[in-house]
C-alpha cells in the first residue's frame, strides 16, 4: 500500500518532467544537435600525433656524410625540411618566429671526426614551448642519431674485414591499435565528456529553475518525499541521456569507424550506470546552487574541467603526482573512459573493468544519499 | 553617464548578494590552475613492464637491468608464458612486454644476432610511441656497445679499429626543463577569462527574462547601448580580477614569471573579453531559457574554443579544413599572445597580427550582438 502510493507519486513526477521536456522542443533539439556537432568536429580535429616536424638545417660541413644524415631524416617521413640556414644569426630567428620546431646544427668537423673513428656531435635545438611535442622530437632525434651510428659502425667494421651483425634486433609490436591512431583513443573521452555535460546540465538546471521560479515551494508543500522527488527527477533525464548516448555512439561508429570489440550489453549497462552517477552529481549541484548562474559555474567546474584534466582523457594518470592521482577519483568520467576503452579498443570483458563499474556505483550512491539528506533538510526548513 | 553608473552599481549589488557566485568566481580559478599545473603532463616516465625471460642468462639479466636503470621502465611482473602477458596487457596492468628468446646470449656471442620481441598496448598511441622510442634507444645502445667490445677484443693489435659514433646534443629552448606545465598554465588564463565572462553574460539577459525583470529594463530610460555597457563593465572587472589571481598563483606557486610586458597582456585580455562578452550576449539573445543558454554556451562556444584554440591539441596536427576553422576562434589568438608574452617575453611588435585579429573579432561580434539585443528590446 505504502509502496504503491510512493510509486504513484514518483510516476506523477516523471509524467510532469516528461511533459516539460516535450514542451521545450528547442532544448531537446539542442541536446541532440550539439553532441553530434562536437563529435564530428573534434573527432577529426583531435589527435596528438606528432608528424611533419618542421626542421631547418645549419650544415657547416658540406660532406657526403652530413648530407646522408639529412637525407635519412627526410626519408623517415616524420620531418619536413623548411630550409637551410647559412648564417648562424638566423638560427634564433627560425625558432623565435616558429618557422622551425627544431634546428639541426652539423659541425664543421663532422665527416673528419667520423672518418677518424671519433665521436661527432650534432646539435639539435628544439623549441620547448610545447613540452610534449618537444619530448617527441627529442625522442626522434635521439633515435635518428643512434640509427645513424649503428649504420656507421657496421660500415666501418665491415670495411675493416670484421664480420658484422646486429646483436639485438628489436621488433616492436603494437596490440589493439597497430597504426597508433590517437583519435581512436580520444573518442571514448570525448563521448564521456559530452554525456556527463548533457546529463549534469539537464538535471541541475531543471531543478534549480524550479527554485528560481518559485515552483519548488509548491513541491515542498506537496506530500512528495525527498527520495521520491529525486528518483522522479532522475528517471526522465536518464532516459533522455540514454538516447543521447546511443545516438552519439552510433555516429562515432559510423563516422570514425570506431568498432565495439566487446559486448554491447556490457556497453549498455556501464553507460546506464555512468549516466546515473552523472545525474546524481547534477542533483547534488542543484541542492547547493540557488540560481542557475551558480549551477552553470558549478557544472563547469565539476564536469568540464575535471573530465578534461583529471579523467585520463588526455593526460596519463600514472604520470601525475600521487596526491593528484588520488584526486582523479572525484570524476566519474575517469572510470567510464576506462570501461569504454576496454570495450571499444581492446574488446576485453568484465574482468578487466569490474572495479571501475563498482566505483561508478559507489559514486552514484554517495551523491544520491547526500542529495536526499540535503533535500530533506531543505524541506524541513 | 549617471544612469550607467547606477546600473553598474545594481549589477555589483547583485553579485554581492550572491555570495556563492563570488566564491565560485574567485576560488575556482586557483583550484583549476593547481590541478592543471600538476596533472597536465603527457610525459611518460613510469612504463609498467612485464618480462618473459626465456634465456635466464647473464646477458639477458644485464639487458633487462639496462631498462631498469634508464628510469623510464619499472619491471612489475616476471612471467613464464604468453597467456600471462596477454592477460596483463588486456587488463591494463602493464603497458609493455619484453620477450627475451631462448638463445639470447648464445646468439649474441656467436655473431648470429637475436630478435627481441617487444609488445606494446597501443590503445594510447602517443604513450605507446614514446615507450617504443625509449626501448628502441636502449636496445640500439646495447647493440652498439656489444659491437664495440667485440671489435676491441678481436681487432688486430697493429690496426686498431675505432667505431665512430654520432652523439646527439639536444638543447631545448624557452622551456629547458620541458615541463608541460609551463606550456599549459598560461593558456588557462584565456580559458578562465572565457569561462567567467561567457557564463555571466550568456545567462544575464535570459535570466532577467525568465524572472520577469526584463520588462522593467525595457521601460527604464536606459538605451540598449547603455545596458550593454552597464552589463559588460562589471563582468570585465571580474574577468580581470580572476586573471590577476591566476597570474599571481602562477608566479608564486609555480614560479612562472611574466617575462614580457604585463600592460600589453592586460590590454590583450581586455580586447579578448570584448569578443567573449559579445558572444555571451549573443547566446543570451537567441535563447529562451537559461538551460538553453547554458547548453549553447557550453557546447556551442566553450568546447570549440577549448579544443580548437591549440590549448592542448596542436593546431598543426589538425586536418587542413579544421585548421581554417581555428582562425575564427578568438581564444586561439589570445593564447598565442599569452604564451608569447609570458614564456618568450616577446612584445607587441611580434604579436601585431594576433592583436589585430582580436580587435576585428571584438568589433564584429559586438556589433552583431548589440544589433540583436536592440531588436529584442523593441
Amino acid at each position: 500500500m505504502v509502496i504503491n502510493q510512493m510509486l504513484n507519486r514518483i510516476y506523477a513526477i516523471i509524467k510532469k518532467e516528461f511533459r516539460q521536456i516535450k514542451r521545450d522542443i528547442r532544448t531537446l533539439i539542442l541536446i541532440f544537435f550539439f553532441p553530434v556537432f562536437l563529435l564530428m568536429l573534434f573527432g577529426f580535429a583531435l589527435n596528438l600525433d606528432v608528424k611533419n616536424i618542421k626542421i631547418a638545417i645549419n650544415n657547416r660541413d658540406s660532406s657526403p656524410e652530413s648530407r646522408e644524415f639529412v637525407q635519412m631524416l627526410q626519408s623517415s617521413g616524420y620531418f619536413r625540411l623548411v630550409g637551410y640556414i647559412y648564417d648562424e644569426k638566423d638560427i634564433s630567428r627560425f625558432l623565435d618566429e616558429k618557422l622551425a620546431q627544431c634546428v639541426i646544427v652539423i659541425p664543421k668537423d663532422f665527416a673528419k671526426k667520423l672518418g677518424s673513428g671519433e665521436t661527432a656531435k650534432i646539435q639539435f635545438l628544439v623549441d620547448g614551448v610545447d613540452g610534449n611535442t618537444a619530448t617527441v622530437i627529442m625522442n626522434y632525434m635521439n633515435l635518428a642519431s643512434r640509427f645513424y651510428s649503428g649504420k656507421m659502425a657496421q660500415e666501418v667494421s665491415s670495411r675493416s674485414g670484421f664480420k658484422t651483425y646486429i646483436p639485438v634486433n628489436p621488433e616492436p609490436v603494437f596490440w589493439y591499435n597497430p597504426d597508433l591512431n590517437t583519435t581512436k583513443f580520444l573518442i571514448p573521452g570525448l563521448l564521456s565528456m559530452i554525456l556527463i555535460l548533457t546529463a549534469v546540465i539537464l538535471t541541475c538546471l531543471s531543478i534549480v529553475r524550479e527554485k528560481e521560479l518559485g515552483s519548488m515551494e509548491q513541491l515542498k508543500v506537496s506530500p512528495l518525499g525527498s527520495l521520491e522527488l529525486i528518483v522522479g527527477k532522475t528517471i526522465p533525464y536518464t532516459v533522455v541521456s540514454l538516447f543521447v548516448a546511443a545516438f552519439t555512439l552510433a555516429i562515432s561508429m559510423a563516422v570514425f569507424k570506431v568498432e565495439v570489440e566487446g559486448s554491447y550489453i556490457m556497453l549498455f549497462i556501464s553507460t546506464l550506470i555512468f549516466l546515473i552517477s552523472a545525474l546524481s552529481l547534477g542533483i547534488f549541484i542543484s541542492t547547493i546552487a540557488d540560481s542557475q548562474q551558480v549551477a552553470f559555474q558549478l557544472a563547469a567546474l565539476s564536469t568540464m574541467l575535471p573530465t578534461f584534466i583529471l579523467s585520463g582523457f588526455i593526460f596519463p594518470i600514472e604520470s601525475m603526482p600521487v596526491a593528484i592521482q588520488i584526486l582523479t577519483n572525484v570524476t566519474p568520467a575517469k572510470f567510464y573512459i576506462r570501461v569504454l576503452r576496454a570495450i571499444m579498443i581492446k574488446g576485453v570483458g568484465l574482468e578487466a573493468f569490474y572495479m571501475d563499474i563498482i566505483s561508478l556505483v559507489i559514486f552514484a550512491t554517495i551523491f544520491l544519499t547526500i542529495s536526499t539528506i540535503r533535500t530533506r533538510k531543505a524541506k524541513a526548513v | 553617464m549617471n544612469l550607467i553608473i547606477n546600473f553598474i552599481k545594481k549589477e555589483f549589488l547583485q553579485f554581492k548578494r550572491d555570495k556563492r557566485m563570488f566564491g565560485v568566481i574567485l576560488i575556482a580559478p586557483v583550484l583549476q590552475l593547481i590541478f592543471l599545473g600538476y596533472a597536465a603532463t603527457l610525459d611518460v616516465n613510469n612504463i609498467r613492464t612485464v618480462v618473459w625471460d626465456q634465456d635466464r642468462s647473464y646477458a639477458s639479466r644485464d639487458f633487462i637491468s639496462k631498462f631498469e636503470k634508464s628510469g623510464y621502465f619499472s619491471m612489475e611482473y616476471h612471467v613464464s608464458n604468453y597467456d600471462e602477458i596477454k592477460n596483463l596487457i588486456d587488463n591494463g596492468k602493464v603497458l609493455m612486454a619484453i620477450v627475451i628468446p631462448r638463445n639470447f646470449e648464445k646468439d649474441i656471442n656467436s655473431g648470429k644476432g637475436t630478435d627481441l620481441q617487444t609488445i606494446f598496448d597501443g590503445s594510447d598511441g602517443n604513450k605507446a610511441l614514446i615507450a617504443a622510442g625509449y626501448s628502441l634507444g636502449i636496445t640500439t645502445n646495447y647493440s652498439v656497445n656489444i659491437l664495440n667490445t667485440m671489435v676491441e677484443r678481436k681487432g688486430l693489435k697493429d690496426a686498431v679499429i675505432e667505431i665512430p659514433q654520432v652523439e646527439p646534443e639536444v638543447r631545448v629552448w624557452y622551456n629547458p626543463s620541458l615541463v608541460t606545465r609551463k606550456y599549459m598554465l598560461p593558456g588557462i588564463v584565456g580559458l578562465l577569462i572565457m569561462l567567467v565572462t561567457i557564463n555571466l553574460t550568456s545567462l544575464a539577459i535570459v535570466k532577467e527574462r525568465e524572472i520577469g525583470t526584463f520588462e522593467q529594463l525595457i521601460v527604464t530610460p536606459l538605451k540598449p547601448s547603455q545596458i550593454i555597457i552597464g552589463k559588460f563593465i562589471p563582468f570585465s572587472i571580474l574577468g580581470l580580477v580572476s586573471m590577476t589571481i591566476v597570474l599571481t598563483v602562477m608566479r608564486f606557486w609555480f614560479q612562472i614569471e611574466v617575462r614580457g610586458s604585463v600592460i600589453t597582456l592586460y590590454a590583450a585580455a581586455i580586447l579578448f573579453m570584448i569578443s567573449t562578452l559579445s558572444l555571451g550576449l549573443f547566446v543570451s539573445t537567441i535563447s529562451k531559457t537559461q538551460q538553453q543558454a547554458t547548453m549553447t554556451s557550453f557546447f556551442g562556444v566553450m568546447m570549440p574554443m577549448i579544443y580548437l584554440s591549440g590549448f592542448t591539441f596542436p593546431i598543426e596536427n589538425m586536418p587542413t579544413w579544421v585548421q581554417y576553422i581555428t582562425y575564427i576562434i578568438p581564444l586561439r589568438y589570445f593564447i598565442t599572445i599569452v604564451r608569447g608574452i609570458v614564456l618568450k617575453g616577446i612584445g607587441f611588435e611580434d604579436l601585431k597580427f594576433e592583436f589585430a585579429a582580436l580587435l576585428i573579432f571584438g568589433i564584429v561580434l559586438l556589433t552583431v550582438s548589440s544589433l540583436r539585443f536592440r531588436k529584442k528590446l523593441e
